[in-house]
């Protein structure tokens, strides 16, 4: 049952992927969805990134004073001058780490 | 002109930085699925079938916590129902390729590959083969993907939790809009999607990760129309 699961799971996910790559013709979609399309990071990334930093791992949400609030706002501000990915992601990282390990001890 | 194999290398190189986030998802994945008592062999499938970190970790909590089928496979199916979005947006820059080349290409989609593929094409317009950036960053995502829930399943979690690298996965997502953040109207639909997520957040079936986007991009397109 958990083999036809996950393989039922897998045909479903690949679908995901390959639907509008494979099945759909481009001349389908109109000019206007196609400038709608231009937001797609901005819509979706959102909501991973904000449920991410303001909700703990038993889907409540923190306090004001979480660590992870400024690790974030440090990799925003870091992120945002450098545009570098490694810089933004080590950014928060360390601000993270720096916070819970040397402020919070 | 970029020969094919530079152009895949760009690719290659342009999701390494990820790494940072997906290698210890991949082990904790891993590590979980031992946790929660599935068989090895089981676990690794989820990474080599379904192929999408979240969705296999809600995957098998939900089946070890004795929901049905049904409901596993569905949420599997609505948080990675997002890829009908990458699959929308990278269709432009797929389409002269054949069906079957499209068939393969499709496995590799992925978050963080699509997200760079598509700053790079965006910015390199006249880039005669953008499949193989396409390819070379999910490729890598793939190869670490797999080695890395491996890891998990044989070592289990030896990243030590204090070091909390959840925390890795929004900021790999961040460092992937960051940029965006110059153009007011890219922000605006941030805002949108991360807001309509904290509200979403507890709605049936994980959906926040797909409705978010929606209510964003009905945003965006209202935006559009006062634009104009």
């Amino acid at each position: 049952m958990t083999w036809f699961s996950i393989i039922v799971s897998g045909i479903v996910t690949y679908f995901s992927r390959m639907a509008m790559v494979a099945l759909i013709d481009r001349e389908m979609l109109g000019t206007k969805v196609k400038e709608v399309l231009n937001y797609v990071p901005a819509a979706v990334f959102p909501a991973i990134i904000f449920p991410g930093v303001f909700f703990n791992d038993f889907g409540s949400f923190v306090e004001i004073t979480d660590p992870k609030i400024y690790g974030a706002i440090v990799a925003l501000v870091v992120g945002f001058f450098t545009r570098s990915v490694i810089a933004t992601i080590v950014s928060g990282l360390l601000s993270y780490w720096f916070i819970i390990f040397f402020l919070l001890r | 002109m970029l020969s094919k194999s530079k152009i895949f290398f760009k690719g290659i190189v342009a999701v390494l930085p990820h790494m940072l986030s997906v290698i210890p998802f991949g082990i904790i994945t891993g590590a979980i699925g031992i946790e929660l008592g599935f068989d090895p062999i089981l676990v690794y499938a989820t990474s080599l079938i379904i192929f999408g970190g979240a969705s296999q970790i809600i995957f098998m909590q939900l089946l070890s916590g004795g929901a049905s089928s049904l409901v596993a496979i569905t949420s599997v199916g609505v948080i990675n129902s997002r890829h009908l979005l990458y699959g929308a947006v990278l269709s432009e820059y797929l389409e002269k390729l054949s069906f079957i080349k499209k068939l393969f290409i499709s496995y590799f989609i992925v978050d963080q590959g699509f997200a760079e593929s598509n700053k790079y094409i965006k910015q390199n317009k006249n880039l005669s083969n953008p499949h193989y950036y396409v390819l070379g960053t999910g490729v890598t995502l793939w190869f670490c993907w797999q080695l890395s829930t491996i890891s998990g399943i044989i070592l289990g979690s030896f990243i030590p939790e204090e070091l909390g690298l959840k925390f890795a996965i929004p900021l790999t997502f961040l460092a992937i809009i960051v940029n965006d953040l110059r153009k007011l109207d890219h922000v605006f639909v941030m805002l949108v999607s991360g807001f309509a997520s904290l509200i979403l957040f507890n709605a049936p079936f994980k959906s926040y990760i797909i409705l978010s986007p929606i209510v964003a991009l009905i945003a965006a397109f209202i935006m559009l129309r006062f634009k104009k």
